[in-house]
């Protein structure tokens, strides 16, 4: 692909990334939000973040089928009942990434 | 219109920007820290697929997605076109538009070219750490500015290693893999606060599962968390009007 092309492609990439992220700020940030919204938006960041996480723990990728017991969710347990006694983040992400480690020697 | 006009949320206006710098810096390490071993892995398939140093720059520097980059990076390579690249694209990263709407709250008010700046920088990471200090402690806006962009600039220059250096570097290292699940992990924690997050963030997993499992693509993201907070937001309503 030539310079133009490659442009072309990120520019457009880039515009719709950027619109949804740009967009309800900017409409929202700037009139009284309803409480309903308030508090709906307030149960997002828990969602979007368990969503996230959920396959990563419970599901094989290639192909995807269901999975108890992968590495990740056994390292996942002791890591959060460190992330929630110490309440770190980086010391969190650290002590998840030695135990996958090590983890990883012995599965 | 008045600036900062959030009247419980008193932005720290008295320090100075090195200290919002810092406290950004210190907020957002494990973000660049997970964002070092997936740039890299970017980094080197790009190099693999045929793409120039500069073109790998340019596409972080213009797109800032993880996943959106690694799907164009596949259908380039099997020759798909611009334009449905840039629509798949938009897809992946739609969900965005909820965690901007959930940041809005805390924005209110805020001058429309910091939001403009702002908006540019919220990726899944950077929003997970921003809202949950935002909710938990005194976090403001420029504080929150420099972790996004801080991000921005260790998966730019990720990326660019990975391209460089990245086919030497063996996979899973010092379990950097982990990075990214450890910090979701951290932040899924730091949600936990009432029986209601608790049940949302436990619906939320579970229609993600199956979703992931059933629809193929990314849709599941956006489902699962819309599905979740939806009930978890009627559940609290109707146990509220009972008692």
């Amino acid at each position: 692909m030539s310079f133009t092309d490659y442009l072309l492609l990120f520019s457009g990439m880039g515009l719709v990334t950027y619109l949804p992220r740009w967009f309800p700020l900017f409409h929202l940030a700037h009139r009284r939000l309803p409480q309903w919204l308030i508090d709906w938006l307030s149960l997002i960041p828990v969602a979007i973040l368990s969503a996230l996480l959920a396959p990563i723990l419970f599901v094989d990728t290639q192909p995807r089928c269901l999975h108890i017991g992968k590495l990740e969710l056994l390292v996942a347990i002791p890591t959060l009942i460190f992330a929630l006694k110490s309440r770190s983040m980086g010391a969190t992400v650290l002590v998840g990434m030695l135990l996958y480690w090590v983890g990883g020697l012995f599965f | 219109m008045q600036q900062d006009s959030h009247s419980n949320r008193p932005f720290s206006d008295h320090t100075k920007p090195e200290h919002w710098f810092r406290q950004g810096a210190a907020a957002s390490w494990p973000i660049c820290l997970g964002y070092f071993p997936v740039g890299l892995a970017f980094g080197a398939l790009a190099q693999q697929a045929g793409l120039p140093v500069w073109a790998v720059g340019l596409m972080s520097i213009l797109v800032f997605a993880g996943s959106a980059q690694f799907i164009a990076l596949a259908m380039l390579t099997t020759g798909a076109g611009i334009v449905s690249i840039i629509l798949t694209t938009m897809v992946v990263n739609l969900r965005h538009a909820l965690m901007s709407s959930s940041l809005a709250v805390y924005l209110q008010g805020v001058n429309r070219w910091f939001l403009a700046l702002f908006a540019y920088g919220i990726t899944d990471e950077s929003f997970a750490v921003n809202i949950s200090r935002f909710r938990n402690e005194d976090w403001g806006r420029w504080q929150a500015l420099a972790v996004n962009h801080l991000s921005n600039c260790a998966w730019v220059a990720a990326t660019l290693c990975g391209s460089l250096i990245g086919q030497f570097i063996p996979q899973g290292t010092l379990g950097m893999d982990y990075a990214m699940t450890g910090m979701f992990i951290s932040l899924v924690g730091s949600q936990l606060q009432n029986r209601i997050s608790i049940l949302t963030g436990l619906l939320a997993g579970l229609i993600s599962i199956a979703w992931y499992l059933l629809i193929p693509g990314d849709s599941y993201i956006i489902g699962a968390s819309v599905g979740g907070a939806t009930m978890g937001y009627f559940i609290k309503r109707r146990t509220r009007n009972r008692i």
